[in-house]
């Protein structure tokens, strides 16, 4: 990352205003980071070929505290998520836009690790960032820095992705273990602090779709559980198609560390945020190949059929527990809280 | 996870549902004092598996739902003084008072942290020693002594802008308050393990001797609530209600004779005020002479009217075992999850919360 | 009424210890169980420990269910 020649060790004001300061920031820091003939250009409008087919679009704001934790940062999140976000319609991910929201007195240093972080997410993901913004606001305006991207994708023929599209007699494969983000960044929030080897699972989910789509386009339905956790995603899932979700728990893989750390902090794994998972609604027909794609892909090796779609009652999610018994999964209200009762 | 897996497994469940089974053969009414164990209860199932012979009722034992509005309404009070920090257990955050919410407090601006423990909130206080932390002090006599060593830390620690809303509630005289009211036929009661780890299982003894009422301590894994009902439902059988211990491993007869002292030296007992049932006497804990100085009512001369119940709102007969949930006329149809209306809906240890969980 | 996890002594310091549960590391208060050694099992409410888990008492209470007709499979 070349920064070394960057004045400032602050952001001020006037890296946001369209004076030499702005020009300082970009050409010495975006520029050099997400490198592409059409940032390059420096036009108003980035100008993109045509693809064929139907465009998918997205946009989605990042905003977390702490800004860095173990496993990533808000940089690579920006990217993620939102690369996410195009590939659970199936689309094939090409263009982002990002544009930030920085407080007055951020320091460079964090802002360039941020974008180097976004850069290299961005080559993992194969994709463009050709579009920007910047603005600098006055201290205590904002915290500390928030990142907006948008996404443009390209949908291939005969997929038709869909949170409507769940069948009864579906099955439901999740693609890892769950809460590791979720915790992740809960160990480093002040007032609750643990110690823990967890990493977030920020990661781009494309290539994984891809092989995914590659064996089958019977996936009826995609869908990444981010906040909310798996609990949010199959209740959106239950409710958008009208149907009955019912999945085992001991099904569900969950890493030691993060259950642990529900037991300490009166936690449900099921209402972790995931930011490199994916849940996928499938015909039964094509589960075992699907799954058998999905394992050879590093961000698939742990997936896992975790349960099955059913016509009763609609809307409802129900896990079968360990017990024998089966209680219903609700969406989470907020984000959770830790319980001492 | 040691001390927790082996009493989940599938098989050792399924055994002890069945000897239930078995044994309870006429009809028994167990309560469930802790919101724990109400939570416990939902999350793993546990009704499911149990014979149609056996009711399952959740009792006072929510430390939230249980704290009264005029309450609630203090700790709102404190969040809106300015430039003072709340600190709270994630529990409290979203509880309504008699008009507003800590979390609508901070949408608001004012200053409430979360905070696994009462020592994290000191240590907010240390890193801040200008501006006043207010800890907001609910739980019974399991956590009252964490919240008493807290306040021995700060005073050993010279730290003066941490201050505590006793907010505390002591179980057994208030279960003694409950039998006397005589409104719910019981034939035993699950004791709660965890304030049993501190009292130990003696001061349950008056409720076999008085009541000749069956207790039993439990832990809080499904094996562990399976076990102790079996052992009501044996108890039942035989006549010979007594208290027992079933959750040996972390609750012995005399208790933790160490975090009572602590308690003790720091707190008097004195009236507190129950939601459902009342203003009683020798149920809280206040802060002894020596150590006013932690309080937070008078060192910010917190005042607030009488609390307002939300019209319709039956949390206070729940909590005495009267009322099941879904009989409360505002159960599921204008009380739910997302918009509660008592606090029994909104603890996730709620009888009300729970039961939304288990019902549909 | 209270959440309370197991959670095992990994090293300890006076009045705190660090304890561990299912990798996870937290730092704890231990005035409550001065008794309390390397590797034991504590009972942690609220950042303290309350108990020292009895061994013997938790091999005895999961052998009683060995006792139930169907408690062999346990």
């Amino acid at each position: 990352m070349k920064s070394s020649s960057f004045p400032w060790e602050y952001i001020q004001l006037g890296h946001g205003s369209g004076g030499r300061m702005g020009h300082e920031l970009v050409e010495q820091i975006f520029l050099p980071a997400f490198r592409n003939e059409t940032l390059l250009r420096l036009d108003d409008a980035a100008v993109l070929p045509g693809g064929a087919g139907r465009l998918a679009f997205t946009t989605d704001s990042y905003v977390v505290t702490p800004l860095f934790f173990p496993g990533g940062d808000i940089g690579k999140l920006a990217i993620c998520g939102t690369v996410n976000d195009l590939s659970m319609s199936g689309a094939c991910c090409r263009y982002l836009s990002a544009g930030f929201i920085i407080e007055e007195g951020f320091p460079v240093a964090d802002l360039v690790k941020i974008v180097s972080s976004m850069a290299e997410a961005a080559r993992e993901a194969g994709v463009m960032v050709v579009a920007g913004d910047t603005k600098v606001v006055n201290r205590g305006s904002a915290d500390q820095i928030f990142i907006n991207t948008a996404g443009i994708g390209f949908i291939p023929e005969g997929i038709a992705i869909s949170a409507v599209n769940a069948r009864p007699g579906n099955l439901v494969i999740l693609s890892g273990s769950i809460g590791d983000h979720g915790m992740a960044v809960l160990s480093e929030r002040e007032g609750i602090r643990f110690h823990t080897t967890l990493k977030s699972d920020c990661a781009p989910l494309n290539g994984l779709v891809a092989a995914m789509l590659s064996v089958s386009n019977r996936i009826n339905c995609l869908r990444d559980p981010t906040r909310g956790g798996l609990a949010a995603t199959l209740n959106e899932l239950a409710v958008q198609s009208g149907v009955a979700i019912k999945i085992e728990e001991g099904l569900i893989p969950v890493k030691e560390e993060v259950r642990g750390a529900c037991e300490l902090l009166g936690f449900d794994p099921l209402h972790l945020a995931n930011e490199g998972k994916l849940v996928a609604i499938v015909d039964p027909a094509v589960a075992d190949d699907v799954l058998k794609a999905m394992r050879t892909q590093p961000l698939g090796r742990e997936a896992a059929i975790i349960g099955a779609v059913q016509s009763h009652p609609p809307g409802r999610v129900m896990m079968k527990l360990p017990t024998g018994a089966t209680r219903i999964v609700d969406m989470p209200l907020a984000e959770p809280l830790p319980r001492i009762c | 996870m040691k001390h927790l897996d082996e009493y989940r497994a599938g098989p050792r469940v399924k055994a002890l549902a069945e000897e239930i089974h078995r044994q309870a053969t006429f009809p028994l009414r167990f309560m469930e004092v802790c919101g724990t164990h109400t939570h416990a209860i939902a999350k793993w199932g546990l009704r499911q598996l149990l014979p149609e012979t056996i009711e399952l009722i959740s009792g006072p034992g929510c430390p939230v739902c249980v704290t009264a509005n005029t309450d609630l309404d203090l700790a709102i009070a404190a969040a809106r003084l300015p430039e003072v920090t709340i600190a709270t257990f994630g529990d409290m955050v979203r509880v309504p008072g008699s008009h507003s919410t800590l979390a609508q407090e901070r949408a608001r601006g004012s200053d409430v942290r979360v905070v696994y423990s009462p020592l994290d909130a000191l240590d907010l206080a240390g890193s801040a020693p200008r501006r006043p932390v207010i800890f907001l002090g609910v739980g019974f006599e399991t956590t009252a002594p964490t919240v008493a060593a807290t306040v021995l830390e700060a005073r050993k620690r010279g730290i003066d802008n941490f201050f505590v809303l006793s907010l505390h509630k002591t179980v057994p005289l208030a279960l003694e308050v409950l039998l006397e009211l005589g409104e719910v036929r019981l034939d035993g009661f699950l004791m709660p393990g965890h304030v049993s780890v501190v009292l130990g299982s003696a001061p349950y003894e008056f409720i076999p001797a008085r009541y000749g009422l069956g207790c039993v301590v439990a832990g809080f894994e499904p094996v562990d609530i399976l076990q102790s009902t079996l052992m009501l439902v044996r108890q039942a059988r035989e006549k010979k209600p007594q208290v027992e211990i079933q959750y040996r491993r972390g609750v012995t007869k005399a208790g933790n004779e160490a975090a009572r002292r602590i308690m003790a030296e720091v707190f008097a007992p004195a009236e507190a005020d129950w939601r459902g049932l009342g203003r009683l006497p020798g149920t809280g804990l206040v802060f002894r002479t020596d150590w006013k100085c932690f309080d937070a009512v008078s060192a910010f001369n917190l005042t607030v009217p009488p609390g307002r119940e939300a019209p319709g709102c039956r949390c206070g007969e729940v909590l005495r075992g009267v009322l099941r949930p879904p009989a409360c006329p505002l159960f599921g149809s204008v009380c739910h999850p997302e918009a509660p209306v008592g606090p029994c809906m909104v603890s996730s240890e709620g009888s009300c919360a729970a039961a939304w969980r288990e019902a549909r | 009424m209270c959440v309370a996890v197991p959670a095992r002594v990994i090293s300890i310091d006076g009045q705190l210890a660090e304890v561990e549960i299912g990798g996870v590391v937290r730092q704890v208060n231990v005035q409550f169980t001065p008794e309390a050694r390397l590797d034991d099992y504590l009972l942690i409410h609220a950042g303290f420990s309350l108990h020292v888990i009895d061994e013997k008492e938790a091999q005895e209470t999961l052998a009683l269910l060995a006792e139930l007709p169907d408690g062999e499979v346990a």
